[in-house]
């Protein structure tokens, strides 16, 4: 469904991407980790076709993302979900008109048939009774699950996470990778998650690639990399999973 | 040799910024005249660009027709011309001063806030959502802010206009002693349609600029004029700079063009 070959980015002559190539099946959720910096949301805009690579190809359903413009871009777009990292509300529209707007835009849903499908939606993420507050009015947590919904709502094919647990406290962080996982059981679309969430996001995706240095350095289920013997697969996962429990306690 | 390298730096960035304009406003129009159009975000974008700037349109329209009216009841009765002052007042406002100052009244009020609105959204990855929803933000952003303000403008100048003369007449008229016959009578003699038209041209050639520059700059806010809050502010304030300056330099071409 997702197939990356040998993508290379670079800003002001700083490589973040260096050859970067990975496959994600149909239906399967891959968690994309690594350092800070190491490239994982600028990979995520190149699936989304947000940014142009130097060189290599990103295929989507078997379409080039690199090369794609105009309508068949846009249409391209449409089966897609993006959860940004600090969920891109309209902060000028309240949770109800945001959840709405896609559908609004894109289809001729009568208004009480819109109404229910927004409320369903706002119910599965935790947020009825919020529907007309203001983004500004409520919290990062709720924020991050009204932005779900509105990613959801169009029960996209393909769903793009960035980062969705930064910045949240681990309970609330837990209960939004609950949220995805949920949400992939009911849609089930073939997804991408960037995240730091280690090792808990290993109990709801089905691979994990480790970029390093600009490339795809593992990639493999979470057991394979769970019992990974390499060196710098299990240093980077201690340090991680030591810093979430150090987290956690506090 | 730096000194040649950074000035060839310089010139490129300025010449590929003034490309980039110039094809964002190509692709504005391009999708204003291509359906379907976003009339609920036009109106509401008329509302502010417009409705909103009338009460600062009168203000200023209603007080430079009074400075007007003083300024040029003492310098015509220098030539014991007082009659002419309808004329003189009529034909500064209509050709000149309405539509040039309506249009940098506009650009601090609305053209301002444009930017900051495009920018934060640039900022704050919601023209990105827009995208990724496949929504065109030129056709959601841009061309409702176009097609306001090239509305917005010579309506507010047309105002700017009216309560400019009723300006000059209270100052002329009924502090200075010049007959409402004389002050209108004049004015109707002297005033033709190709000035009333010069007007409105120049009004609306300042919406586009006001809506081209405040957008541009907002829409490219983390690529011209950096990130975060300080990048959002920066950019408005390149805006309103640009903005005016290009209203005044716009207005002697124009003017030159309209006199021939």
């Amino acid at each position: 469904m997702i197939r990356i070959e040998d993508l290379h980015k670079s800003f002001d002559g700083n490589a973040v991407l260096k050859g970067v190539s990975l496959g994600i099946k149909k239906g399967e959720v891959a968690a994309l980790i690594g350092g800070s910096g190491s490239g994982k949301s600028v990979l995520l805009k190149h699936v989304a076709g947000l940014m142009k690579p130097d060189r290599g190809r990103v295929f989507v359903d078997g379409n080039d993302m690199t090369s794609l413009s105009g309508k068949k871009l846009t249409e391209l777009r449409t089966r897609l979900g993006f959860l940004f990292q600090a969920g891109a509300l309209f902060d000028s529209m309240t949770v109800f008109e945001n959840v709405a707007f896609p559908l609004k835009e894109k289809t001729k849903l009568d208004s009480e048939v819109l109404r229910q499908r927004v409320s369903r939606e706002l119910e599965h993420v935790g947020l009825s009774g919020s529907e007309q507050k203001y983004p500004s009015q409520i919290s990062g947590g709720m924020i991050k699950r009204a932005a779900l919904a509105r990613a959801l709502i169009t029960e996209p094919e393909i769903m793009l996470f960035d980062e969705p647990t930064t910045g949240l406290d681990p309970v609330i962080g837990l209960s939004i990778l609950r949220l995805i996982d949920a949400s992939h059981k009911r849609i089930s679309f073939t997804g991408i998650i960037v995240t730091h969430e280690i090792p808990r996001v290993f109990d709801i995706v089905d691979r994990v690639a480790l970029l390093l240095e600009g490339k795809v350095y593992f990639y493999g289920t979470p057991e394979e990399i769970l019992s990974s013997r390499d060196g710098v697969v299990h240093e980077f996962l201690h340090a991680k999973t030591a810093r979430a429990s150090n987290d956690e306690k506090a | 040799m730096a000194i040649i390298r950074k000035l060839g730096a310089a010139t490129l960035r300025y010449l590929r910024i003034t490309g980039l304009m110039g094809l964002f406003l190509a692709k504005s129009f391009l999708y204003a005249v291509i359906p379907p159009l976003k009339f609920s975000r036009l109106l509401k974008q008329i509302r502010f660009i417009g409705f909103q700037s009338t009460l600062v349109i009168i203000l200023t329209g209603g007080f430079s027709g009074m400075v007007l009216g003083f300024q040029g009841y003492y310098s015509l009765s220098r030539f014991g011309s007082e009659a002419f002052l309808g004329p003189m007042v009529g034909l500064a406002l209509i050709k000149e001063l309405g539509p040039v100052i309506s249009a940098l009244m506009v650009t601090g009020r609305a053209g301002s806030a444009i930017t900051a609105e495009i920018g934060i959204m640039r900022i704050s990855e919601q023209i990105d959502a827009l995208e990724l929803m496949g929504l065109n933000p030129y056709r959601y952003l841009i061309v409702t802010n176009l097609l306001a303000a090239m509305i917005s403008v010579p309506l507010l100048t047309a105002i700017f206009d009216v309560v400019g003369i009723a300006g000059g007449y209270l100052v002329g008229g009924k502090l200075l002693g010049v007959g409402a016959g004389t002050y209108f009578g004049e004015m109707a003699s002297y005033v033709k349609m190709d000035d009333v038209l010069e007007g409105v041209y120049k009004s609306i050639s300042f919406g586009i600029l006001i809506a081209w520059v405040s957008c541009f700059k907002g829409y490219y806010t983390t690529e011209l004029s950096g990130f975060g809050a300080e990048g959002v502010s920066k950019a408005t304030t390149q805006a309103v700079v640009l903005c005016s300056v290009l209203i005044l330099v716009w207005d002697y071409f124009m003017t030159s063009i309209l006199y021939r």
